[in-house]
């Protein structure tokens, strides 16, 4: 083969800095460009968000209207999964949404980095997500909280589906996570192989360079794909976290 | 030399989790589709459950390719 193809090394942490920032329990704390790409989304997505709604139109220009759309969206979402009260929960889980919904779409931009592919940050979102599940359920039902783990079922069935409650409810924060990391994570992989075609085509030259179109229309393809999952996992890590909250707040019953 | 070729085994192996995914997916689209057709009134309110069948689905054959790439470097 003309070159080596490297389609895991866009996911590679690298420290922008030569130095340290500062040192926890004897370990260095790099700025790396993951930290970087976290600062920009932050940035970028309170930016537009505050900036777009700040003049309070009557009549919204599309900058505006987006940002309400996308309130509505994500206020609609948890009122149909939680309900009325649920809706005290709207600050983070707009929050989580956006920050998801943002990292994704700019590691869709060539060259940048995909936040989300690190099962670092999804599993650390996905842990806050299961812990507030857990204070927020004993805080309103108390010990109670605990009936969560026994459905209705006659008491021969719940000695096997106890512990499938039980374990299910614990391996949520590692579905939830590898769910968002592996599709980030495969959908790059894939972009990166079929670019590694165009160039492994393009130089073999001879009738195989015009067969290199082939690779790059259905790379476009691929792209928007992506665009579909990186807006589709955002979604659905929102509507977990909102099924999630349900289960605190209303136990077994429906809302 | 043959335990890197055993490793590429392996992670081959484990890619067929993606065959599931991929009935899975079907399933979801087409019984979506049949049921959409019956009674398309109903079609509209059911978008949510049909995407996050989807994502679900789809999570659960990429856990496999994720088996395979621990396979493969580490």
């Amino acid at each position: 083969m003309a070159m080596t193809l490297t389609p895991m090394e866009q996911f590679e942490v690298k420290p922008l800095m030569e130095h340290p920032l500062f040192h926890i329990a004897g370990h260095p704390i790099y700025f790396t460009n993951q930290s970087l790409l976290m600062v920009v989304v932050v940035i970028v997505a309170s930016l537009f968000l505050s900036l777009a709604v700040k003049p309070g139109r009557l009549v919204p220009t599309r900058g505006q209207s987006m940002a309400e759309t996308s309130y509505e969206f994500v206020a609609n979402m948890i009122h149909s999964a939680t309900g009325e009260d649920g809706l005290k929960f709207f600050p983070f889980v707009f929050s989580l949404f956006i920050f998801v919904l943002f990292s994704n779409f700019f590691g869709m931009v060539p060259g940048s980095f995909t936040v989300t592919s690190q099962i670092a940050v999804t599993f650390s979102l996905s842990c806050l997500v299961i812990l507030l599940v857990i204070v927020v359920g004993f805080m309103k039902h108390g010990i109670g909280f605990l009936k969560l783990f026994v459905p209705h079922a006659p008491w021969y069935l719940l000695i096997l589906l106890v512990p499938i409650e039980v374990i299910s409810f614990f391996t949520r924060p590692i579905s939830l996570s590898v769910r968002l990391f592996a599709n980030m994570l495969a959908g790059h992989t894939m972009l990166a192989v079929f670019a590694g075609f165009v160039v492994a085509l393009g130089s073999a030259g001879g009738i195989f360079t015009g067969l290199a179109i082939a690779p790059m229309l259905l790379i476009v393809a691929i792209m928007l794909l992506e665009l579909l999952v990186a807006f589709l996992q955002a979604y659905v890590f929102a509507i977990l976290t909102c099924i999630y909250l349900n289960e605190a707040l209303h136990l077994h019953d429906q809302h | 030399m043959e335990l890197a070729a055993a490793k590429m085994i392996g992670a081959g192996i484990a890619c067929i989790a993606l065959v599931g995914a991929g009935i899975g997916i079907g399933n979801v689209f087409g019984s979506y589709l049949s049921g959409a057709l019956r009674n398309p009134g109903a079609a509209a309110t059911q978008t949510t459950n049909l995407l996050l069948g989807f994502a679900l689905c789809e999570a659960t054959g990429l856990f496999g390719l994720v088996i395979a790439l621990i396979i493969l470097f580490t």
